[in-house]
C-alpha cells in the first residue's frame, strides 16, 4: 500500500475519533446558567423534554469506547501499511488455520495411504471417511447411491468405461477424462438409422434385420473405436454396445441421437481438488462398491 | 442566520438544518472514504491477476444472464479467506480477479454454494441437465429449474455497445474482440452462454491450500 493511501487511511480512521470527541464536548457545552431541569419548550401528552447533560454512565462508556478503538487500531491493521503491532493478518491467520488443520488430519489419511486399495476398500472405518468425501465431492454426478443417471456412469455395477481396476479408478480420478463420441450427422439420416438398427441387434433388439444387415456394413465407421465386434475398448472409454447397459439411453432415439450429435462426457480432474491420500481413499471407495 | 449565544451548542446543530445536514454527510461519509475509496486507487487491487483475461462475447452474455435470472440472489462469488471455505471451494478470492467485473457479482447470500471457483468443477453437460432441472442430478436441490434457457436464442444485438461500454471503462478489448463478437453468439442459446460463463470462473487461480 503506498504512503498516500495509508496516511489516507490514517488520517480518515483517527480524523474521526477526534470529530467524534470535538461533537460531543460541543454539543454537551452549557452556555446559559441553567443547570438542569430547563424545559426546551417542547411537551407531548404531558411529556416534557428537558435540557439535562447526557448521563454520566453514558458518557463513560462513550470514552472507554473510544480508548478501547485507538488501542485496537495500534494492534491491529488499521492505518495501511503502518501500525498492525500485533503482525496480524487475514493471509497469515488463514494460513496458521490450514497448517493446524493438516497436521490434525494428515495422520488420519497417513495411516491408509500404505494399505493397498484391494485391501483398502475392506475397512469399514477408511471407507466411512471415503463415504463422506464422495458424498461431497462425487454424489453430485454419481448420485449419493453412487448409481448415476443418464450421462453419469453407474459406479455400482461391474461395467466400467476406463477399467475397474484400482490404477484404472485412480487415473480416472487424478486426471479426469474426456469422451470422443464425435457426431456422425454428416452420414445422413439413412445411414444413421441402419447403423443405429444394426447396433440394436448387438443387443438382440433389433425388429428390422434388412436395416440391421445395411448397418452392419456402415458401422465400418465405428469399429475404430468400439472394436469389430462393438464391445468396446476401454483404453479410450469407448462403451460395449453389446451389452444391457446404455450410459445416455438404449432406446433407439436415444442411439440415433448419440449418433447425430455425438457425445462428450467428462469427468472432471481431481488432482487440484484432492490431495494424494484423498484420491486413495476414494480409489479404494469406487473399487469395493462393485464388490460388496 | 442568528445563532442565540444564550443557547446551548446542542440546539444550535438541533434548529439548524443546514449544519444538521453537513455534520449528517460527514459522519456517513468517513466510513466510505476510509474503507471503500482506497480501493478504487490502489494497485493491489486494481491490477488484474496473472492469466485474468476479459470475458469472451459468449461468456459476457452468460454473465448478464446470470444476472438477469437473479443467481447473484442466492449464490455467492466470494471465497473468504477461511480454512473451511479454502478447503471446500479453493483459494479464497482476490481482488485482481475482478477487476474485469462491472459491476461485481460477489453477492451476499448463500442459499446455494459459493460459485467462486465453480468452473471445471463440472462438465458442461451437468450444467445443462442441471439448469434446466436441478433435481434430475441433486434430487434434494430447492433451487429453481430454468428450462427456457435451452430454448431462447441469445440476442446478439448489443453484445458490440456492451463490449465497447467495457472498453471504455478500461476492459483491454481489442478491435479483433469486437469484430468477432455477434457472429460468436450465432446459433447459440442462452444455456450455451451462461454455461461458458459458469465454466470460466475463478479457473485463473488453480492452487490450492
Amino acid at each position: 500500500m503506498s504512503d498516500f493511501w495509508s496516511g489516507w487511511i490514517a488520517v480518515t480512521a483517527l480524523g474521526n475519533i477526534a470529530f467524534v470527541l470535538w461533537l460531543i464536548r460541543y454539543t454537551s457545552k452549557m452556555r446559559n446558567d441553567v443547570d438542569t431541569d430547563q424545559v426546551m419548550g417542547h411537551s407531548w401528552d404531558g411529556l416534557q423534554e428537558f435540557n439535562n447533560p447526557l448521563p454520566r454512565w453514558w458518557l463513560m462508556l462513550l470514552y472507554i469506547s473510544i480508548g478501547f478503538a485507538l488501542l485496537y487500531m495500534l494492534l491491529f491493521p488499521s492505518f495501511g501499511k503502518w501500525g498492525n503491532l500485533l503482525g496480524w493478518s487475514q493471509n497469515s491467520a488463514h494460513y496458521e488455520a490450514v497448517v493446524a488443520a493438516n497436521s490434525k488430519y494428515a495422520p488420519i489419511f497417513e495411516v491408509y495411504a500404505d494399505v493397498e486399495v484391494e485391501e483398502l476398500h475392506k475397512d469399514p472405518k477408511a471407507m466411512e471417511i471415503a463415504r463422506r468425501m464422495f458424498l461431497n465431492n462425487c454424489a453430485t454426478c454419481h448420485g449419493s447411491d453412487a448409481r448415476g443417471s443418464s450421462g453419469f456412469p453407474n459406479l455400482t455395477d461391474d461395467d466400467w468405461l476406463y477399467g475397474g481396476d484400482a490404477v484404472a479408478i485412480k487415473t480416472t480420478l487424478t486426471n479426469g477424462r474426456q469422451a470422443v463420441m464425435p457426431s456422425f450427422a454428416g452420414l445422413g439420416e439413412e445411414t444413421i438409422d441402419n447403423i443405429a438398427e444394426y447396433v440394436m441387434s448387438l443387443g438382440g433388439r433389433s425388429q428390422d434385420e434388412v436395416k440391421a444387415e445395411a448397418g452392419k456394413a456402415q458401422f465400418a465407421v465405428c469399429m475404430g473405436c468400439h472394436g469389430a465386434d462393438g464391445k468396446g475398448n476401454q483404453a479410450i472409454g469407448a462403451p460395449n454396445l453389446t451389452d444391457d447397459i446404455w450410459l445416455y439411453g438404449g432406446s433407439r432415439g436415444a442411439i440415433v441421437k448419440t449418433l447425430l450429435n455425438g457425445r462428450n462426457g467428462v469427468m472432471p480432474n481431481f488432482s487440484e481438488t484432492l490431495s494424494e491420500e484423498k484420491i486413495h481413499l476414494l480409489t479404494a471407495y469406487a473399487y469395493g462398491l462393485s464388490r460388496e | 442566520m442568528a445563532i442565540d449565544t444564550k443557547r446551548n451548542s446542542h440546539e444550535k446543530v438541533e434548529t439548524n438544518t443546514g449544519l444538521m445536514a453537513i455534520l449528517i454527510f460527514i459522519v456517513i461519509s468517513i466510513g466510505g472514504l476510509n474503507e471503500i475509496v482506497p480501493l478504487f486507487f490502489m494497485k493491489e487491487t486494481t491490477t488484474p491477476v496473472e492469466g485474468l483475461k476479459p470475458y469472451t462475447a459468449l461468456q459476457l452474455s452468460g454473465r448478464d444472464i446470470y444476472s438477469r435470472e437473479g443467481c447473484v440472489g442466492c449464490h455467492s462469488q466470494m471465497i473468504r479467506p477461511m480454512r473451511a471455505e479454502t478447503e471446500r471451494y479453493g483459494h479464497y478470492s482476490v481482488a485482481g480477479e475482478s477487476v474485469y467485473d462491472r459491476p461485481f457479482l460477489w453477492g451476499s447470500k448463500r442459499t446455494g454454494p459459493d460459485l467462486a471457483r465453480v468452473g471445471g468443477k463440472y462438465s458442461d453437460d451437468w450444467h445443462i441437465i442441471h439448469l434446466t432441472n436441478p433435481r434430475d442430478v441433486v434430487p434434494e436441490s430447492n433451487m429453481p429449474a430454468y428450462p427456457w434457457l435451452a430454448e431462447t436464442p441469445l440476442d446478439n444485438s448489443t453484445i458490440v455497445a456492451k463490449m465497447k461500454t467495457l472498453q471504455t471503462l478500461g476492459v483491454p478489448y481489442t478491435q479483433e474482440d469486437l469484430d468477432g463478437a455477434e457472429a460468436a453468439l450465432e446459433g447459440k442459446t442462452e444455456l450455451d452462454a451462461l454455461v461458458a460463463y459458469l465454466q470460466n470462473l475463478g479457473t485463473v487461480i488453480k492452487e490450492r491450500y
